[in-house]
């Protein structure tokens, strides 16, 4: 029993960085029909940037926790002024060249200046140690991580649920020409909105720098999982974005510790779930087909 | 009101429209009649400028609005009813209602909306989606008076209704254009355009082929109806 729920409460904190990354992915497709390829290297700038700020110049984490997802968010802004936007008329090749290309030069750059070994990391004083679940002990970290997870997940669904903002977003992500047909100027919001995602995935990253290794590969590796997870819940679904990226951190930790003896299936269970789901619904959990103006 | 010269739309190498032009007075309710495949929805999605591949001239009120973004086509006072009902999955039927600004000079409030319509506060806090196609038709309708617009684009609007529920479409259609309201519709139920409008257009193979009035159409509804393979 205190094994699962050990195994549960990993699944949930994986889940948490899935769900963040897959957020900001979600809200960006939705609204601009671009799929930003190049969400993990940001995720990954998230963390560098942490670490660079730590360790050149003392900034400490919890000043990189609001300074990396703010800056990350205004250079993301900057890049859908320059480049993203011109993307929304072309054939979605250019969509994967431009945000793939984008990945390997940041991914170089980093590498040319940093190296590709792994930095570390210290884990915040007030956040060290653990913590006593009756059952079982939990690092404070990953406490802190999933609480602070859910907390931004939560605050993401009332502004976009409970507020006009919300309104317009979640009507240009459902159905953006007919939103203009309405009067809205889905255009205004597509900047800030792709901003905000980059801004997610920064914040994923800082999180992330404590308890993974920072290296310029860190993105590529988790990106690929966090595709399956945006494609299972429902490609351009926020709630379903968050709901897989949860659900996929605990399949994932689950395979992990029940599946050991069967290495192909625990390595691959993601992916076994995910043409499972798009068997069954072809347009994920929660996703619709598109619908015209 | 609305005045359309030249217009011709293509999809691809394909031409939808050629060179068509119509008029729609201040007040009127007019009809687009005409084949599947004639060009009528293709007409209205041109005029709300949901159509990219179209050239000729589309005015409002003098001004020419050909290039002009739907959104600010919309602030002008286009009220955009299509023909899936544009309900939205994510939002509520109260959020349906309030998503688009006012526009006109005479928006129905919300309790206006929900005296009107009692079917659609009993569900105001479901999703869209989930109103049956009457209701999910009623809001489409209700969302754009609520906007105030002043010219109402409905693509078929009675499709797939019920008598009962393509009655009550008729009458909120004739109690807006008692308040002014122009409408430009696209319809295949004859009957009920004859009911409603004031003028009709029949279009064939992208073009205007006849302006008909609506003792006209009655006289000839047994070969309109023949023609148009209903």
């Amino acid at each position: 029993m205190t094994g699962f729920l050990q195994n549960t409460f990993n699944g949930l904190v994986g889940g948490a960085f899935y769900a963040l990354l897959a957020l900001g992915l979600a809200v960006i497709f939705g609204m601009l029909r671009v799929v930003n390829f190049a969400h993990g290297a940001f995720y990954m700038l998230g963390a560098f940037g942490a670490y660079v700020l730590l360790t050149e110049a003392g900034v400490p984490f919890w000043a990189a926790l609001v300074i990396m997802p703010v800056g990350l968010a205004l250079v993301g802004t900057a890049l859908e002024r320059a480049f993203i936007r011109r993307l929304t008329r072309l054939d979605p090749l250019y969509n994967f060249l431009l945000t793939f290309g984008l990945t390997l030069i940041l991914q170089d750059l980093v590498k040319l200046r940093y190296g590709v070994q792994s930095s570390p990391y210290e884990t915040p004083a007030a956040l060290s140690g653990s913590v006593d679940f009756g059952l079982f002990d939990f690092p404070t970290y990953r406490v802190f991580i999933l609480g602070f997870a859910v907390a931004v997940c939560v605050g993401v669904w009332w502004v976009l649920t409970r507020t006009r903002i919300g309104m317009v977003v979640r009507a240009s992500t459902e159905r953006p020409e007919l939103t203009r047909a309405f009067g809205i100027d889905v255009g205004r919001w597509v900047t800030p909105v792709f901003g905000f995602g980059i801004g997610l995935a920064g914040l994923a990253g800082v999180l992330a720098a404590p308890m993974r290794a920072v290296n310029p590969l860190m993105g590529a590796d988790l990106i690929i999982v966090v595709f399956a997870v945006v494609v299972i819940g429902g490609l351009g679904s926020i709630f379903g974005s968050v709901a897989a990226g949860f659900g996929i951190g605990l399949v994932q930790a689950w395979g992990e510790a029940y599946l050991s003896d069967f290495p192909i299936v625990s390595q691959t269970i993601v992916f076994i779930v995910m043409a499972v789901v798009l068997l069954w619904r072809p347009a994920g959990l929660f996703g619709r087909e598109e619908a015209p103006a | 009101m609305l005045r359309i010269e030249n217009l011709s739309a293509w999809y691809g190498e394909a031409q939808v429209l050629r060179e068509v032009g119509l008029d729609v007075a201040a007040g009127e309710v007019v009809t687009l009649v005409g084949r599947n495949g004639a060009g009528k929805s293709t007409l209205l999605r041109c005029v709300m400028g949901l159509h990219a591949g179209q050239r000729g001239r589309i005015e409002l009120d003098g001004r020419d609005i050909g290039r002009l973004a739907a959104y600010r086509r919309a602030r002008l006072g286009l009220g955009w009813v299509p023909d899936d009902r544009g309900s939205y999955a994510t939002l509520s039927v109260t959020e349906n209602l309030t998503l688009p600004p006012r526009v006109g000079p005479d928006p129905w409030p919300l309790e206006r909306v929900y005296e009107a319509f009692p079917a659609l506060h009993q569900r105001r806090d479901s999703a869209a989606t989930k109103l049956s196609g009457g209701e999910q038709q009623m809001l489409a309708l209700a969302r754009v008076l609520r906007m105030g617009a002043r010219l109402l684009l409905c693509d078929e609007p009675t499709e797939g209704l019920s008598p009962l529920l393509v009655q009550q479409v008729g009458d909120l259609l004739r109690e807006a254009k008692r308040h002014g309201v122009t409408v430009l519709l696209v319809e295949q139920n004859l009957h009920f355009a004859t009911g409603v409008a004031d003028r009709h257009y029949l279009l064939a193979e992208g073009r205007v082929v006849e302006a008909m009035d609506n003792s006209e159409v009655r006289s000839r509804e047994r070969e309109l109806l023949s023609y148009l393979g209903i």
